[in-house]
Protein backbone atom coordinates (compact mmCIF):
# COMPACT_ATOMS: atom_id res chain seq x y z
CA UNK A 1 0.00 0.00 0.00
CA UNK A 2 2.75 2.41 0.85
CA UNK A 3 3.91 4.19 -2.24
CA UNK A 4 7.40 5.49 -2.64
CA UNK A 5 7.42 8.69 -0.76
CA UNK A 6 9.73 11.45 -1.83
CA UNK A 7 10.56 14.06 0.73
CA UNK A 8 8.77 16.72 -1.28
CA UNK A 9 5.41 14.95 -1.21
CA UNK A 10 2.94 16.28 1.32
CA UNK A 11 2.51 14.19 4.48
CA UNK A 12 -1.25 14.57 4.29
CA UNK A 13 -3.31 15.48 1.27
CA UNK A 14 -7.05 15.58 0.82
CA UNK A 15 -8.55 16.08 -2.63
CA UNK A 16 -12.23 16.73 -3.21
CA UNK A 17 -13.24 14.68 -0.16
CA UNK A 18 -16.96 13.97 0.21
CA UNK A 19 -18.65 12.65 3.32
CA UNK A 20 -22.29 12.45 4.35
CA UNK A 21 -23.96 11.26 7.53
CA UNK A 22 -27.33 10.14 6.14
CA UNK A 23 -28.81 13.12 4.28
CA UNK A 24 -26.40 15.52 5.95
CA UNK A 25 -23.45 16.46 3.76
CA UNK A 26 -20.63 17.07 6.23
CA UNK A 27 -17.72 17.33 3.82
CA UNK A 28 -18.48 18.75 0.43
CA UNK A 29 -15.36 18.65 -1.68
CA UNK A 30 -12.67 19.36 0.89
CA UNK A 31 -9.09 19.72 -0.33
CA UNK A 32 -5.95 20.69 1.53
CA UNK A 33 -2.41 19.43 1.99
CA UNK A 34 0.06 19.44 4.86
CA UNK A 35 3.75 19.56 4.11
CA UNK A 36 6.44 17.94 6.23
CA UNK A 37 7.05 19.97 9.39
CA UNK A 38 4.03 22.13 8.79
CA UNK A 39 1.43 23.01 11.41
CA UNK A 40 -2.05 23.33 10.00
CA UNK A 41 -4.98 24.59 12.03
CA UNK A 42 -8.52 23.63 11.05
CA UNK A 43 -10.95 26.21 12.33
CA UNK A 44 -14.62 26.90 11.89
CA UNK A 45 -17.95 26.83 13.65
CA UNK A 46 -19.25 23.71 15.34
CA UNK A 47 -20.76 21.53 12.63
CA UNK A 48 -18.60 23.01 9.87
CA UNK A 49 -16.97 19.61 9.28
CA UNK A 50 -13.50 20.30 10.68
CA UNK A 51 -13.47 17.43 13.17
CA UNK A 52 -14.85 15.05 10.56
CA UNK A 53 -12.13 16.12 8.14
CA UNK A 54 -9.50 15.43 10.79
CA UNK A 55 -10.95 12.03 11.64
CA UNK A 56 -10.99 11.07 7.97
CA UNK A 57 -7.20 11.45 7.91
CA UNK A 58 -6.83 8.58 10.41
CA UNK A 59 -9.81 6.79 8.87
CA UNK A 60 -12.02 7.03 11.89
CA UNK A 61 -14.54 8.08 9.25
CA UNK A 62 -14.76 6.44 5.85
CA UNK A 63 -15.12 8.95 3.04
CA UNK A 64 -17.76 8.68 0.31
CA UNK A 65 -15.57 10.15 -2.42
CA UNK A 66 -12.34 11.95 -3.16
CA UNK A 67 -8.75 11.04 -2.41
CA UNK A 68 -6.83 11.06 0.86
CA UNK A 69 -3.13 10.25 0.94
CA UNK A 70 -1.36 10.12 4.32
CA UNK A 71 2.34 9.23 4.46
CA UNK A 72 1.89 7.32 1.22
CA UNK A 73 -1.20 5.39 2.38
CA UNK A 74 -4.30 5.73 0.21
CA UNK A 75 -6.71 6.22 3.10
CA UNK A 76 -9.78 6.50 0.87
CA UNK A 77 -9.32 2.99 -0.48
CA UNK A 78 -11.11 0.11 1.25
CA UNK A 79 -7.96 -2.04 1.29
CA UNK A 80 -5.81 0.49 3.18
CA UNK A 81 -3.62 -1.16 5.82
CA UNK A 82 -5.12 0.54 8.88
CA UNK A 83 -2.47 -0.62 11.31
CA UNK A 84 0.35 0.61 9.08
CA UNK A 85 -1.45 3.93 8.62
CA UNK A 86 -1.98 4.37 12.35
CA UNK A 87 1.66 3.70 13.12
CA UNK A 88 2.45 6.74 11.01
CA UNK A 89 -0.31 8.91 12.43
CA UNK A 90 -0.77 9.89 16.07
CA UNK A 91 -4.11 11.21 17.24
CA UNK A 92 -5.07 12.98 20.46
CA UNK A 93 -8.71 13.41 21.43
CA UNK A 94 -10.71 16.00 23.34
CA UNK A 95 -11.56 13.45 26.06
CA UNK A 96 -7.93 12.21 26.54
CA UNK A 97 -9.03 8.55 26.46
CA UNK A 98 -6.21 7.26 28.63
CA UNK A 99 -6.77 3.63 29.63
CA UNK A 100 -8.02 3.91 33.23
CA UNK A 101 -6.88 0.49 34.41
CA UNK A 102 -3.25 1.05 33.37
CA UNK A 103 -0.63 3.29 34.92
CA UNK A 104 0.69 6.18 32.83
CA UNK A 105 3.80 4.11 32.09
CA UNK A 106 1.68 1.13 30.97
CA UNK A 107 -0.52 3.44 28.89
CA UNK A 108 2.59 4.59 27.04
CA UNK A 109 4.45 1.28 26.70
CA UNK A 110 1.44 -0.80 25.58
CA UNK A 111 1.45 0.12 21.90
CA UNK A 112 5.24 0.13 21.32
CA UNK A 113 5.42 -3.35 22.91
CA UNK A 114 2.26 -4.85 21.40
CA UNK A 115 2.43 -3.26 17.95
CA UNK A 116 6.13 -2.76 17.32
CA UNK A 117 7.38 -5.66 19.44
CA UNK A 118 9.65 -3.37 21.44
CA UNK A 119 11.35 -4.94 24.47
CA UNK A 120 9.76 -3.89 27.77
CA UNK A 121 12.93 -2.31 29.14
CA UNK A 122 13.38 -0.19 26.02
CA UNK A 123 9.71 0.80 26.07
CA UNK A 124 10.09 1.92 29.68
CA UNK A 125 13.04 4.12 28.78
CA UNK A 126 10.96 5.53 25.96
CA UNK A 127 8.08 6.21 28.36
CA UNK A 128 10.42 8.23 30.58
CA UNK A 129 11.67 10.16 27.58
CA UNK A 130 8.26 11.12 26.19
CA UNK A 131 6.93 11.93 29.66
CA UNK A 132 9.88 14.25 30.15
CA UNK A 133 8.93 15.91 26.88
CA UNK A 134 5.52 16.78 28.29
CA UNK A 135 6.86 17.52 31.80
CA UNK A 136 5.27 14.59 33.62
CA UNK A 137 8.17 12.28 34.56
CA UNK A 138 7.00 12.15 38.16
CA UNK A 139 3.63 10.68 37.09
CA UNK A 140 5.14 7.54 35.57
CA UNK A 141 3.48 5.18 38.05
CA UNK A 142 0.28 7.14 38.66
CA UNK A 143 -3.09 6.05 37.35
CA UNK A 144 -4.98 8.40 35.00
CA UNK A 145 -7.65 9.26 37.57
CA UNK A 146 -4.94 10.65 39.87
CA UNK A 147 -4.05 13.29 37.25
CA UNK A 148 -5.68 16.62 36.45
CA UNK A 149 -7.31 17.08 33.06
CA UNK A 150 -4.33 18.97 31.71
CA UNK A 151 -1.92 16.31 32.96
CA UNK A 152 -4.07 13.57 31.45
CA UNK A 153 -4.05 15.32 28.11
CA UNK A 154 -0.27 15.75 28.24
CA UNK A 155 0.06 12.05 29.10
CA UNK A 156 -2.15 11.24 26.11
CA UNK A 157 0.17 13.32 23.91
CA UNK A 158 3.16 11.44 25.35
CA UNK A 159 1.44 8.11 24.64
CA UNK A 160 0.97 9.16 21.05
CA UNK A 161 4.56 10.39 20.75
CA UNK A 162 5.91 7.04 21.93
CA UNK A 163 4.77 5.52 18.63
CA UNK A 164 7.01 8.04 16.85
CA UNK A 165 4.35 9.16 14.39
CA UNK A 166 5.17 11.13 11.25
CA UNK A 167 2.18 13.37 11.76
CA UNK A 168 0.07 14.20 14.81
CA UNK A 169 -3.62 15.01 14.77
CA UNK A 170 -5.18 17.03 17.59
CA UNK A 171 -8.95 17.01 17.84
CA UNK A 172 -9.99 19.97 20.05
CA UNK A 173 -7.57 18.76 22.70
CA UNK A 174 -8.11 21.70 25.05
CA UNK A 175 -11.89 22.03 24.78
CA UNK A 176 -12.51 20.20 28.06
CA UNK A 177 -9.94 22.22 30.02
CA UNK A 178 -10.00 25.48 31.94
CA UNK A 179 -7.72 28.32 30.72
CA UNK A 180 -4.85 27.44 33.05
CA UNK A 181 -4.78 23.75 32.08
CA UNK A 182 -5.28 24.74 28.44
CA UNK A 183 -2.12 26.83 28.65
CA UNK A 184 0.00 23.91 29.92
CA UNK A 185 -1.22 21.66 27.11
CA UNK A 186 -0.70 24.33 24.46
CA UNK A 187 2.85 24.84 25.72
CA UNK A 188 3.57 21.17 25.04
CA UNK A 189 2.12 21.42 21.54
CA UNK A 190 4.17 24.56 20.88
CA UNK A 191 7.32 22.69 21.85
CA UNK A 192 6.40 19.86 19.46
CA UNK A 193 5.93 22.38 16.68
CA UNK A 194 9.30 23.89 17.48
CA UNK A 195 10.83 20.40 17.27
CA UNK A 196 9.52 20.12 13.72
CA UNK A 197 6.56 17.77 14.19
CA UNK A 198 4.01 17.82 11.39
CA UNK A 199 0.64 18.58 12.94
CA UNK A 200 -2.98 19.06 12.01
CA UNK A 201 -5.13 20.52 14.74
CA UNK A 202 -8.77 21.30 15.11
CA UNK A 203 -8.94 24.13 17.58
CA UNK A 204 -11.14 26.85 18.96
CA UNK A 205 -8.15 28.64 20.46
CA UNK A 206 -7.79 31.38 17.86
CA UNK A 207 -4.94 33.12 19.63
CA UNK A 208 -3.03 29.85 19.76
CA UNK A 209 -3.80 29.01 16.10
CA UNK A 210 -2.52 32.41 15.10
CA UNK A 211 0.66 31.97 17.09
CA UNK A 212 1.59 28.45 16.06
CA UNK A 213 -0.03 27.57 12.73
CA UNK A 214 1.86 27.87 9.48
CA UNK A 215 -1.42 27.71 7.69
CA UNK A 216 -5.08 28.11 8.57
CA UNK A 217 -7.92 26.26 6.91
CA UNK A 218 -11.26 27.89 7.67
CA UNK A 219 -14.13 25.49 7.09
CA UNK A 220 -17.68 26.57 6.51
CA UNK A 221 -20.62 24.29 5.68
CA UNK A 222 -18.44 21.35 4.71
CA UNK A 223 -16.16 23.31 2.42
CA UNK A 224 -12.77 24.95 2.76
CA UNK A 225 -13.99 28.50 2.74
CA UNK A 226 -10.77 30.39 3.16
CA UNK A 227 -7.19 29.29 3.59
CA UNK A 228 -3.88 31.02 3.98
CA UNK A 229 -1.14 31.92 6.48
CA UNK A 230 -2.02 32.77 10.06
CA UNK A 231 -2.36 36.40 9.03
CA UNK A 232 -5.78 35.67 7.50
CA UNK A 233 -7.11 35.58 11.03
CA UNK A 234 -6.33 39.26 11.45
CA UNK A 235 -7.18 40.26 7.89
CA UNK A 236 -9.84 37.85 6.61
CA UNK A 237 -11.11 38.25 3.08
CA UNK A 238 -14.45 36.46 3.27
CA UNK A 239 -17.37 37.84 5.28
CA UNK A 240 -17.84 34.44 7.00
CA UNK A 241 -14.30 34.33 8.38
CA UNK A 242 -14.55 38.01 9.31
CA UNK A 243 -17.65 37.21 11.30
CA UNK A 244 -16.11 34.06 12.80
CA UNK A 245 -12.92 35.70 14.07
CA UNK A 246 -14.90 38.81 15.02
CA UNK A 247 -16.77 36.77 17.59
CA UNK A 248 -13.58 35.57 19.26
CA UNK A 249 -11.02 37.75 21.00
CA UNK A 250 -7.95 38.00 18.85
CA UNK A 251 -6.65 41.21 20.31
CA UNK A 252 -3.88 39.46 22.23
CA UNK B 1 -46.15 -31.88 69.01
CA UNK B 2 -42.59 -32.21 70.00
CA UNK B 3 -39.45 -31.60 68.04
CA UNK B 4 -36.62 -33.96 68.83
CA UNK B 5 -33.38 -33.31 67.09
CA UNK B 6 -30.61 -35.87 67.18
CA UNK B 7 -27.58 -34.27 65.62
CA UNK B 8 -24.93 -36.71 66.92
CA UNK B 9 -26.55 -39.54 64.93
CA UNK B 10 -26.07 -37.52 61.75
CA UNK B 11 -22.84 -35.75 62.59
CA UNK B 12 -20.97 -39.02 62.96
CA UNK B 13 -21.19 -39.09 59.16
CA UNK B 14 -19.05 -35.92 59.01
CA UNK B 15 -16.46 -37.37 56.60
CA UNK B 16 -19.24 -37.93 54.04
CA UNK B 17 -20.55 -34.39 54.53
CA UNK B 18 -17.09 -32.90 54.08
CA UNK B 19 -16.46 -35.08 51.05
CA UNK B 20 -19.74 -33.90 49.54
CA UNK B 21 -18.92 -30.27 50.25
CA UNK B 22 -15.51 -30.68 48.62
CA UNK B 23 -17.13 -32.23 45.55
CA UNK B 24 -19.64 -29.40 45.31
CA UNK B 25 -16.82 -26.88 45.49
CA UNK B 26 -14.89 -28.80 42.83
CA UNK B 27 -17.96 -28.94 40.60
CA UNK B 28 -18.53 -25.21 41.04
CA UNK B 29 -14.86 -24.43 40.40
CA UNK B 30 -14.75 -26.35 37.12
CA UNK B 31 -18.05 -24.88 35.92
CA UNK B 32 -17.05 -21.35 36.97
CA UNK B 33 -13.73 -21.38 35.13
CA UNK B 34 -15.10 -23.08 32.01
CA UNK B 35 -18.35 -21.10 32.10
CA UNK B 36 -16.47 -17.80 32.46
CA UNK B 37 -14.35 -18.59 29.40
CA UNK B 38 -17.27 -19.94 27.39
CA UNK B 39 -19.59 -17.10 28.36
CA UNK B 40 -17.00 -14.43 27.58
CA UNK B 41 -16.49 -15.93 24.12
CA UNK B 42 -20.27 -15.95 23.63
CA UNK B 43 -20.43 -12.30 24.68
CA UNK B 44 -17.72 -11.43 22.14
CA UNK B 45 -19.59 -13.53 19.59
CA UNK B 46 -22.80 -11.61 20.14
CA UNK B 47 -20.98 -8.47 19.05
CA UNK B 48 -19.60 -10.19 15.95
CA UNK B 49 -20.04 -8.58 12.56
CA UNK B 50 -21.04 -11.99 11.19
CA UNK B 51 -24.82 -12.34 11.59
CA UNK B 52 -24.40 -16.13 11.76
CA UNK B 53 -22.07 -16.04 14.78
CA UNK B 54 -24.02 -13.24 16.50
CA UNK B 55 -27.30 -15.10 15.87
CA UNK B 56 -25.97 -18.45 17.14
CA UNK B 57 -24.71 -16.82 20.35
CA UNK B 58 -28.05 -15.09 20.87
CA UNK B 59 -30.02 -18.32 20.39
CA UNK B 60 -27.71 -20.07 22.87
CA UNK B 61 -28.06 -17.38 25.53
CA UNK B 62 -31.82 -17.04 25.19
CA UNK B 63 -32.48 -20.80 25.13
CA UNK B 64 -30.50 -21.39 28.30
CA UNK B 65 -31.89 -18.41 30.16
CA UNK B 66 -35.45 -19.51 29.43
CA UNK B 67 -35.29 -23.19 30.40
CA UNK B 68 -34.88 -24.78 33.85
CA UNK B 69 -31.45 -25.94 34.91
CA UNK B 70 -32.76 -29.40 35.81
CA UNK B 71 -34.15 -29.87 32.30
CA UNK B 72 -30.81 -28.77 30.83
CA UNK B 73 -29.02 -31.30 33.02
CA UNK B 74 -31.35 -34.08 31.87
CA UNK B 75 -30.93 -33.02 28.25
CA UNK B 76 -27.13 -33.27 28.50
CA UNK B 77 -27.30 -36.49 30.55
CA UNK B 78 -29.76 -38.37 28.33
CA UNK B 79 -28.57 -36.67 25.15
CA UNK B 80 -25.02 -37.95 25.60
CA UNK B 81 -26.33 -41.36 26.65
CA UNK B 82 -28.54 -41.72 23.56
CA UNK B 83 -25.53 -40.82 21.41
CA UNK B 84 -23.85 -43.81 23.01
CA UNK B 85 -21.34 -41.62 24.87
CA UNK B 86 -20.54 -42.68 28.40
CA UNK B 87 -19.35 -40.07 30.86
CA UNK B 88 -19.36 -40.00 34.63
CA UNK B 89 -22.26 -38.16 36.28
CA UNK B 90 -19.71 -35.63 37.55
CA UNK B 91 -18.47 -34.84 34.02
CA UNK B 92 -22.02 -34.49 32.78
CA UNK B 93 -22.77 -32.17 35.69
CA UNK B 94 -19.74 -30.01 34.90
CA UNK B 95 -20.77 -29.82 31.23
CA UNK B 96 -24.38 -28.91 32.00
CA UNK B 97 -23.44 -26.30 34.62
CA UNK B 98 -20.86 -24.81 32.26
CA UNK B 99 -23.44 -24.45 29.50
CA UNK B 100 -25.87 -22.93 31.99
CA UNK B 101 -23.59 -20.40 33.66
CA UNK B 102 -21.97 -19.58 30.31
CA UNK B 103 -25.23 -18.07 29.10
CA UNK B 104 -25.62 -15.87 32.18
CA UNK B 105 -21.95 -14.91 32.02
CA UNK B 106 -22.44 -13.93 28.37
CA UNK B 107 -25.24 -11.53 29.27
CA UNK B 108 -23.33 -9.99 32.16
CA UNK B 109 -20.11 -9.65 30.11
CA UNK B 110 -22.05 -8.10 27.23
CA UNK B 111 -23.22 -5.40 29.62
CA UNK B 112 -19.59 -4.93 30.66
CA UNK B 113 -18.38 -4.64 27.06
CA UNK B 114 -21.10 -2.13 26.27
CA UNK B 115 -20.06 -0.01 29.24
CA UNK B 116 -16.61 0.58 27.72
CA UNK B 117 -16.63 4.11 26.26
CA UNK B 118 -16.25 4.29 22.48
CA UNK B 119 -13.31 6.67 22.98
CA UNK B 120 -11.25 3.95 24.67
CA UNK B 121 -11.53 1.77 21.60
CA UNK B 122 -10.79 4.67 19.24
CA UNK B 123 -7.70 5.58 21.25
CA UNK B 124 -6.52 1.96 21.03
CA UNK B 125 -7.25 1.84 17.29
CA UNK B 126 -5.38 5.10 16.87
CA UNK B 127 -2.35 3.41 18.47
CA UNK B 128 -2.52 0.68 15.79
CA UNK B 129 -3.53 -2.10 18.17
CA UNK B 130 -5.28 -5.03 16.48
CA UNK B 131 -8.86 -6.04 17.27
CA UNK B 132 -7.66 -8.95 19.38
CA UNK B 133 -5.13 -6.77 21.24
CA UNK B 134 -7.86 -4.21 21.94
CA UNK B 135 -10.12 -6.87 23.44
CA UNK B 136 -7.29 -8.32 25.47
CA UNK B 137 -5.54 -5.18 26.72
CA UNK B 138 -8.22 -2.48 26.70
CA UNK B 139 -11.70 -3.99 26.94
CA UNK B 140 -11.54 -7.23 28.90
CA UNK B 141 -10.33 -6.21 32.36
CA UNK B 142 -12.27 -2.93 32.62
CA UNK B 143 -15.39 -4.79 31.42
CA UNK B 144 -14.93 -7.50 34.07
CA UNK B 145 -14.26 -4.81 36.66
CA UNK B 146 -17.53 -3.05 35.83
CA UNK B 147 -19.62 -6.21 36.26
CA UNK B 148 -17.51 -8.03 38.85
CA UNK B 149 -20.14 -8.08 41.66
CA UNK B 150 -22.87 -9.35 39.29
CA UNK B 151 -20.52 -11.90 37.78
CA UNK B 152 -19.31 -13.35 41.07
CA UNK B 153 -22.86 -13.51 42.47
CA UNK B 154 -23.79 -15.55 39.43
CA UNK B 155 -20.99 -18.03 40.15
CA UNK B 156 -22.09 -18.37 43.79
CA UNK B 157 -25.65 -18.96 42.58
CA UNK B 158 -24.30 -21.63 40.26
CA UNK B 159 -22.65 -23.39 43.19
CA UNK B 160 -25.95 -23.38 45.09
CA UNK B 161 -27.90 -24.50 42.01
CA UNK B 162 -25.49 -27.40 41.51
CA UNK B 163 -27.51 -29.20 44.22
CA UNK B 164 -29.96 -30.29 41.50
CA UNK B 165 -27.13 -32.38 40.02
CA UNK B 166 -28.08 -34.89 42.74
CA UNK B 167 -30.91 -35.80 40.34
CA UNK B 168 -28.44 -37.50 38.02
CA UNK B 169 -26.61 -38.97 41.03
CA UNK B 170 -23.59 -36.76 40.57
CA UNK B 171 -21.59 -36.98 43.76
CA UNK B 172 -22.01 -33.64 45.50
CA UNK B 173 -23.25 -32.29 48.81
CA UNK B 174 -26.99 -32.70 48.29
CA UNK B 175 -26.61 -36.19 46.83
CA UNK B 176 -24.50 -37.18 49.83
CA UNK B 177 -27.17 -35.75 52.11
CA UNK B 178 -29.83 -37.80 50.37
CA UNK B 179 -27.92 -41.00 51.16
CA UNK B 180 -27.33 -40.02 54.74
CA UNK B 181 -30.91 -39.09 55.51
CA UNK B 182 -32.25 -42.29 53.96
CA UNK B 183 -29.74 -44.22 56.06
CA UNK B 184 -30.31 -42.45 59.36
CA UNK B 185 -33.96 -41.41 58.99
CA UNK B 186 -32.83 -38.04 60.30
CA UNK B 187 -33.81 -35.87 57.33
CA UNK B 188 -34.32 -32.54 59.12
CA UNK B 189 -31.00 -32.68 60.95
CA UNK B 190 -29.24 -33.74 57.75
CA UNK B 191 -30.54 -30.83 55.70
CA UNK B 192 -29.87 -28.32 58.48
CA UNK B 193 -26.22 -29.41 58.37
CA UNK B 194 -26.28 -29.27 54.57
CA UNK B 195 -27.71 -25.75 54.65
CA UNK B 196 -24.96 -24.62 57.02
CA UNK B 197 -22.34 -26.20 54.76
CA UNK B 198 -23.76 -24.36 51.72
CA UNK B 199 -23.55 -21.08 53.62
CA UNK B 200 -19.91 -21.82 54.41
CA UNK B 201 -19.20 -22.72 50.77
CA UNK B 202 -20.79 -19.44 49.65
CA UNK B 203 -18.62 -17.50 52.07
CA UNK B 204 -15.53 -19.36 50.88
CA UNK B 205 -16.33 -18.50 47.26
CA UNK B 206 -17.04 -14.84 48.05
CA UNK B 207 -13.74 -14.61 49.92
CA UNK B 208 -12.00 -16.21 46.96
CA UNK B 209 -13.52 -13.72 44.53
CA UNK B 210 -12.58 -10.85 46.81
CA UNK B 211 -8.97 -12.04 46.75
CA UNK B 212 -9.07 -12.53 42.99
CA UNK B 213 -10.38 -8.98 42.63
CA UNK B 214 -7.30 -7.66 44.44
CA UNK B 215 -5.07 -9.45 41.95
CA UNK B 216 -7.10 -8.53 38.85
CA UNK B 217 -7.63 -4.86 39.63
CA UNK B 218 -4.39 -3.46 41.07
CA UNK B 219 -5.64 0.10 40.55
CA UNK B 220 -8.44 -0.49 43.08
CA UNK B 221 -5.89 -1.84 45.51
CA UNK B 222 -3.60 1.15 45.00
CA UNK B 223 -6.27 3.80 45.17
CA UNK B 224 -8.36 2.04 47.80
CA UNK B 225 -11.60 2.16 45.78
CA UNK B 226 -13.83 -0.75 46.79
CA UNK B 227 -15.46 -2.88 44.14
Amino acid sequence: MQQNLSSSDPIVSLRDVQKSFGPLRVLDGVSFAVERGEVLALIGRSGSGKSTALRCIDRFEKVDGGEIVVCGHRVDRPDVDLRALRQDVGIVFQSYNLFPHLTIEQNITLAPCAVKGMATSRARDLARKVLAQVGLEEKLHAYPEQLSGGQQQRAAIARSLAMQPKVMLFDEVTSALDPELTAEVLKVIEQLAADGMTMVMVTHEMGFAKGIADRIVFMHRGKVHETGPASILTSPTTPELTQFVGTGNLKS
Amino acid sequence: MSLQLDFPAVLERWPSFLGGAALTLELAAFATVLGALFGTLAAVGRGSRSPLIAGACKVYVETIRNTPLLVQIFLVYFGLASLGLKFSAFTVAVAALTINVGAYTAEIMRAGFEAIPRGQIEAAEGLALSRLQIYWHIILLPAIEKVYPALTSQFVLLMLASSVCSQISAEELTAVANYIQSDTYRAFETYIIVAVLYVILSLVMRAGFWGLGLVLFPRRRRLGTPL
